[in-house]
């Protein structure tokens, strides 16, 4: 899943100065998963943002929704009357549902209230983990399972650096080492020969080093409609 | 397997120069190489670069310039190492894979083979996280092991990276990776440098070695590897500057293995010393650290696959001359190219 967090509230305050009614919307799926732009977030964030700026003055108008997934339009056309009325949007979605947001209702300002973190997912109650950065050809296959891209803070193919120490890396004690989960990956599997081969350099054309990404899927696409 | 062919196929320490740099005709003439490192300063100022050369210079067969060390920008390893030219000093370049990405590091090369550079050290680089840009965006286009394969490449077949001949012929480097025999996981370590020898490296510079004991076994187990005649392995050797430092050393530097025994000589040194005289304890910790550096240095050259040394004494290069000298190995051999 994707996973976010929210900003601190005097941020979003301050996106918010000179606003005066806007509509807070939330997100179904991933960052309503990992407590973070659910309906219950958006509830808490439209009450605190009340009664911030309640204190110095007029208190903002702070209206509620959310949607299954900011990230498809179908699901987001349903604002296209309700939003007329708002100065500006409060979007509790990943990056990808404040972008959708914004490119449905140019005309409306977006207040993105989260940081979206990245692909993980829960690793104990109230911890989550990256563990993929969509770097467009995944080597998991030969890694054990263990992704080097989003695990290693220096992305090494060929691991593990010098600084790995009982099984962490140098940069974090809390942080495990990504190629000793490898190799011992690996060696449970029999495997340990192949890491003793040299991988070759990345290919990152399929990274955002690529520029924009796009999957387009044929057998999916609609027929083109000539104009009659 | 592939490695083992790779291994295999490395023609080794007997084969004719890849570089004629002094190092190399050093190591290759069988002599017991002794480099060292200079820190290039955190300003443009040229006068410091040679200063720091001219205290090393007789005493080093080669000198490391170090690559935005510990992740703090300093002046350029090539620049500095070009400031070089006309002392006796001849320059290891390092270049990390946190700084540049394929293109600049080829770039990079053929600039640092046209000023005359001869060596040079491939490193992952020390975390950005640890310098002084820790908000910097680190690179890893390609890791260590990709970065000696690339330089190989260039040099042994005029390649770039890509595929694309280099017009005129590939610049001729003596190429030198680190090792670390006491990073986790410990038993892999000895294959991590048979990668290395797989992938191109000449030469290997160690981590520091403070536990002997381990360091002989490392070693044994490399000399079964026969590794040690595919490549010159200098041990890392470095003079402990007081008893804060090897404990810290022992206790907090990731990759790093102090044994007891040193920090108690370090604390027995300065033992009687009162408190408030910080100048006699440090010139007792010094004279100390500098005798157990040169017992280290001595106890190196007894180990079988031990090729040399290579002094750390970074911000105290004061220190080499005597350590170089005590450990017997003054003057520096020369060989003529």
């Amino acid at each position: 899943m994707i996973v976010a967090e929210r900003k601190p509230l005097e941020a979003i305050v301050e996106m918010l100065d000179g606003q005066r009614k806007v509509l807070a919307v939330g997100c179904g799926t991933c960052v309503a998963v990992c407590f973070a732009g659910g309906k219950k977030e958006v509830e808490m964030l439209a009450s605190s943002l009340r009664m911030a700026t309640g204190i110095n003055g007029e208190p903002l108008q702070v209206d509620e929704t959310s949607e299954q997934r900011q990230c498809e339009v179908e699901y987001i056309e349903t604002l296209d009357e309700s939003i007329k009325e708002y100065d500006a949007i409060v979007s509790l979605g990943c990056g990808v549902g404040v972008q959708y947001l914004a490119e449905r209702f140019p005309e409306k300002r977006i207040i993105p209230a989260l940081d979206t973190k990245f692909m993980g997912g829960p690793t104990e109650a109230g911890v989550w983990e990256e563990r993929c950065q969509g770097c467009g050809s995944c080597m998991l296959g030969s890694t054990g399972g263990v992704c080097p891209i989003s695990r290693c803070a220096k992305q090494l193919m060929n691991g593990p650096c010098g600084g790995s120490k009982n099984g962490h890396c140098e940069i974090d004690e809390d942080i495990p080492c990504a190629w000793q989960l490898i190799w011992e990956s690996m060696d449970k599997l029999g495997r340990i020969e192949e890491l003793m081969e040299i991988s070759s350099p990345k290919d990152w054309s399929t990274s955002r080093d690529g520029g924009l990404r796009r999957v387009v899927r044929d057998d999916l696409r609609l027929p083109e409609v000539e104009d009659s | 397997m592939a490695m083992q062919q790779a291994i295999e196929n490395t023609e080794g320490k007997g084969a004719a120069l890849k570089s004629g740099s002094n190092l190399e005709r050093l190591l290759a003439a069988g002599h017991f190489a002794v480099t060292g490192e200079l820190e290039p300063p955190k300003s443009h100022d040229a006068e410091i670069v040679r200063k720091r050369g001219t205290v090393v210079e007789e005493c080093l067969d080669a000198a490391n310039i170090t690559d935005n060390q510990t992740a703090i920008v300093r002046m350029s390893s090539i620049g500095s190492a070009i400031l070089l030219k006309g002392s006796s000093l001849e320059p290891v370049i390092q270049i990390t894979c946190r700084d540049r990405n394929r293109l600049a590091m080829q770039a990079d090369l053929l600039g640092a083979a046209a000023h005359g550079i001869k060596n040079v050290l491939c490193l992952s680089g020390d975390h950005q996280s640890f310098g002084n840009h820790p908000g910097a965006k680190n690179v890893h286009d390609i890791d260590s092991m990709q970065l000696i394969r690339m330089i190989k490449e260039m040099r042994d077949e005029s390649k770039f990276q890509c595929g694309e001949e280099i017009p005129g012929g590939g610049p001729p480097f003596f190429i030198g990776a680190a090792a670390n025999p006491f990073a986790d996981p410990v038993a892999l370590r000895p294959n991590r440098l048979a990668k290395k020898v797989a992938a191109g490296a000449d030469f290997i510079q160690t981590q520091l070695v403070y536990d002997m004991d381990h360091f002989r076994k490392y070693m044994a187990r490399v000399v079964d590897m026969g590794l040690h005649e595919k490549i010159s392995i200098l041990a890392g050797v470095g003079p402990l500057k007081s008893t804060g430092m090897a404990r810290y050393m022992r206790d907090k530097v990731p990759g790093m293995m102090v044994p007891d025994i040193f920090v108690d000589r370090m604390a027995e040194a300065v033992k009687g010393i009162a408190k408030e005289d910080k100048a006699a304890k440090q010139e007792a910790w010094r004279a100390e650290g500098i005798k157990i550096c040169i017992e280290q240095v001595k106890e190196m050259k007894q180990i079988e696959g031990v090729a040399g040394v290579h002094v750390m004494a970074i911000g105290w290069e004061t220190a080499v001359r005597p350590i170089v000298e005590g450990a017997g190995l003054m003057p520096r051999p020369k060989v003529d190219g």
